[in-house]
């Protein structure tokens, strides 16, 4: 039996609880290939003109997988976090594929949502565990590990490890590299999980700019308690889990960590994300001393030669205020 | 007090006639036009939805003319629209004007909070004539709808549709200016008796097509190129999914629209924020009532409804009923949606005629 995990979306959240998980159970995870061209390209042919990258991007993971595995893991996720949703792209996200892409495999689309209290996380993999198996003691145990496994996973990314490094360091049982930045500048480079973290999507923003003498946070990077506390900031909070964590981050690089400049990272027609965009605009802009603020767009078309021109100009505006060059 | 709210469809109406018996002095929001849209694109998001782009538009519009305090509806998501009150708010403040924005949040959700912006809005004259009035208003309401719906099955039949529009826009002053129950009955009848003194031709059978989406953009020609109109006039009856006294009825005073939502189960169990759910379920009960076509309207990036239009194929295939989607943003042209509006009335006739033979 082999289940297949599309690399995008929800994966750079859920993956390290999901792997061990099902390795537990004993069953195969296929995880589609690091997005790319071809990818996109058999993405954008399936979905809708109007949907962003990112759910464009899914589609064509799909299909790179539906050939490949005998079940597709693609949850309804509702909620992560028992108080915000996520976008309702996510919420529909099942449904827009069954009917865009033909012949699929069988599909578990599980629904997860944590409004319906702390346990069902645990209740929603026992439910996804009965597929496969009906031994309630091994589905029990894999539980207990993908648990542990998990909450390591969200240690080493406070520790600034990106999503890639921090898996390799979980399957290989490593200890972290320490990793320790180094540069004259700190910009917060905020945006969803799917979007930053997958280089394809943001040509490679994250090396660009750390090749520049840049030290990167993002909002992973932020503490649970110090997310907590921002999320009381604001007189009315957005209604989703991602643009919700981007906003609060952004509240606490620019009032707690000093940061120099701050780049978001959105998709072209994101819906959230341009409440979001412009929330986060005018925090930097009303904070005192004035924060850079730079926006890029990424879409099916977004070459590096362009983002890494405007990087370029930002970085060196900052260098240039700070008195570096 | 200057007050003044966004402007959809007919509902200023009802809004203005409302704040001005509690009390206020109602700046009214003008009907949307090239520059509302062009000031509201000037500092909005780029890629927030046309309907914000509007409301921003006028906002900008009536603080210019004094408007203090604005008043507009409130959300809880998914749809984004639920925190276009604040993010309004936050750019006319950047901006330098200094309003106060009263956001209306569902009373079902947060009892409270409405309570509480309800009683700020009714003390200076008293519960007792809100209610006195708030009657008047929702009379007002349904009578609007009557006669909205009564326009739309007369105006395919209307020979001279000028004479029509003309009449409706009439009848319309009339039920603005009544000031009793009484009289806004009175104002109906009188409204619905123009438009159907209009002569027709009753042996005319229209083409029938259902007009689903995104609230904003169904309701406010301005946003929707008067799509009502086109159609109406190259003979084809709408029926519209939202009305104002239903839409009221069943979102913020209940629960309502369970029906609905169950027709779209099937295709998409899950409410995904908007209209989005609804559109689905609503093509399948077009289908049902044996509608020739649907027209789904949304606003450029408009998250339900990308939803519902990527599911939108198969329930057009499985019910049999055309489906044709539209778009909208501030680069949208008359002319643009005039040939596909067309093409797709020609379609529908031509199937018409091919049922018709077999």
């Amino acid at each position: 039996m082999r289940v297949g995990i599309p690399r995008t979306l929800s994966f750079f959240t859920l993956y390290p609880l999901l792997k061990p998980f099902f390795d537990g159970l004993g069953v195969e995870v296929v995880v589609s290939p690091a997005s790319n061209k071809a990818l996109l390209d058999e993405g954008v042919k399936d979905t809708v003109n109007d949907a962003c990258v990112p759910i464009k991007l899914f589609h064509g993971h799909v299909v790179a997988l539906k050939d490949k595995v005998d079940v597709l893991f693609m949850p309804r996720i509702i909620s992560l976090d028992g108080k915000n949703t996520l976008c309702p792209k996510f919420l529909g996200l099942p449904d827009m594929v069954k009917y865009s892409v033909s012949n699929l495999p069988e599909i578990i689309e599980t629904r997860l949502d944590m409004k319906k209290g702390k346990m069902e996380i645990y209740r929603f993999l026992y439910r996804v565990g009965k597929r496969f198996t009906d031994n309630k003691v091994k589905i029990l145990r894999a539980i207990w590990h993908a648990r542990y496994k998990f909450s390591r996973y969200r240690k080493l990314l406070l520790k600034g490890l990106t999503p890639e490094e921090a898996f390799t360091c979980l399957h290989t049982g490593q200890e972290p590299p320490h990793k320790e930045q180094s540069g004259q500048i700190k910009l917060a480079v905020l945006g969803y999980p799917y979007t930053i973290y997958d280089d394809y999507i943001s040509v490679g923003l994250l090396d660009m700019l750390r090749e520049q003498g840049v030290r990167v946070y993002t909002a992973e990077m932020v503490p649970e308690e110090a997310m907590k506390r921002m999320s009381k900031k604001l007189p009315k909070n957005l209604f989703w889990y991602y643009s919700n964590r981007v906003v609060w981050g952004s509240q606490y690089y620019i009032n707690e960590q000093n940061i120099d400049g701050i780049i978001h990272v959105t998709a072209f027609s994101c819906g959230p994300d341009s409440m979001t965009n412009k929330l986060v605009e005018l925090e930097a802009k009303q904070h005192q001393p004035k924060i850079p603020f730079l926006t890029i767009t990424v879409d099916e078309h977004t070459g590096e030669a362009g983002v890494a021109t405007r990087v370029e100009a930002f970085v060196d505006l900052i260098k240039r205020k700070k008195g570096i060059i | 007090m200057k007050i003044s709210f966004p402007y959809m469809g007919t509902s200023h109406i009802v809004v203005s006639y409302l704040f001005e018996k509690l009390g206020f002095e109602v700046i009214y929001p003008p009907t949307p036009s090239k520059r509302t849209l062009s000031l509201g694109v000037q500092y909005a998001p780029e890629f927030a939805c046309l309907p914000f782009k509007i409301v921003l538009g006028t906002y900008l519009e009536v603080v210019e003319k004094g408007a203090e305090i604005l008043i507009t509806s409130g959300g809880c998501g998914p749809c984004r629209a639920g925190y276009y009150g604040e993010l309004h708010k936050r750019i006319l403040h950047d901006l330098g004007y200094p309003v106060e924005m009263i956001v209306i949040e569902p009373p079902l959700v947060e009892p409270l909070d409405f309570l509480r912006k309800l009683h700020k809005i009714v003390k200076p004259k008293g519960i007792f004539n809100l209610l006195h009035y708030g009657r008047i208003a929702l009379e007002k309401l349904k009578a609007l709808d009557v006669v909205e719906s009564t326009l739309h099955e007369l105006r395919p039949l209307a020979l001279d549709k000028q004479q029509i529009n003309q009449a409706y826009i009439e009848g319309l002053e009339l039920i603005r200016q009544a000031d009793s129950v009484k009289e806004v009955i009175e104002a109906k009848k009188a409204a619905l008796e123009m438009l159907e003194s209009v002569p027709a031709d009753h042996t005319f059978k229209p083409l029938r097509i259902g007009l689903i989406g995104e609230i904003y953009v169904v309701l406010e020609p301005a946003a929707n190129h008067d799509i009502e109109r086109l159609l109406g006039e190259r003979g084809a009856y709408v029926h519209r999914s939202i009305f104002l006294a239903n839409w009221t009825r069943d979102n913020v005073l209940a629960h309502g629209e369970k029906d609905i939502r169950a027709m779209a189960i099937p295709y998409l169990n899950q409410m995904v924020g908007g209209h989005g759910q609804n559109s689905v379920g609503e093509v399948v009960r077009y289908a049902e009532e044996g509608f020739d076509g649907v027209i789904q309207l949304a606003p450029f990036t408009c998250i339900p409804e990308i939803v519902a239009k990527s599911i939108m194929p198969a329930v057009s295939r499985d019910k049999n009923i055309p489906v044709m989607t539209l778009f909208l943003d501030e680069q949208t042209g008359q002319a643009g949606i005039e040939t596909r509006i067309e093409a797709f009335l020609d379609l529908l006739w031509q199937k018409r005629k091919k049922q018709e033979a077999s």
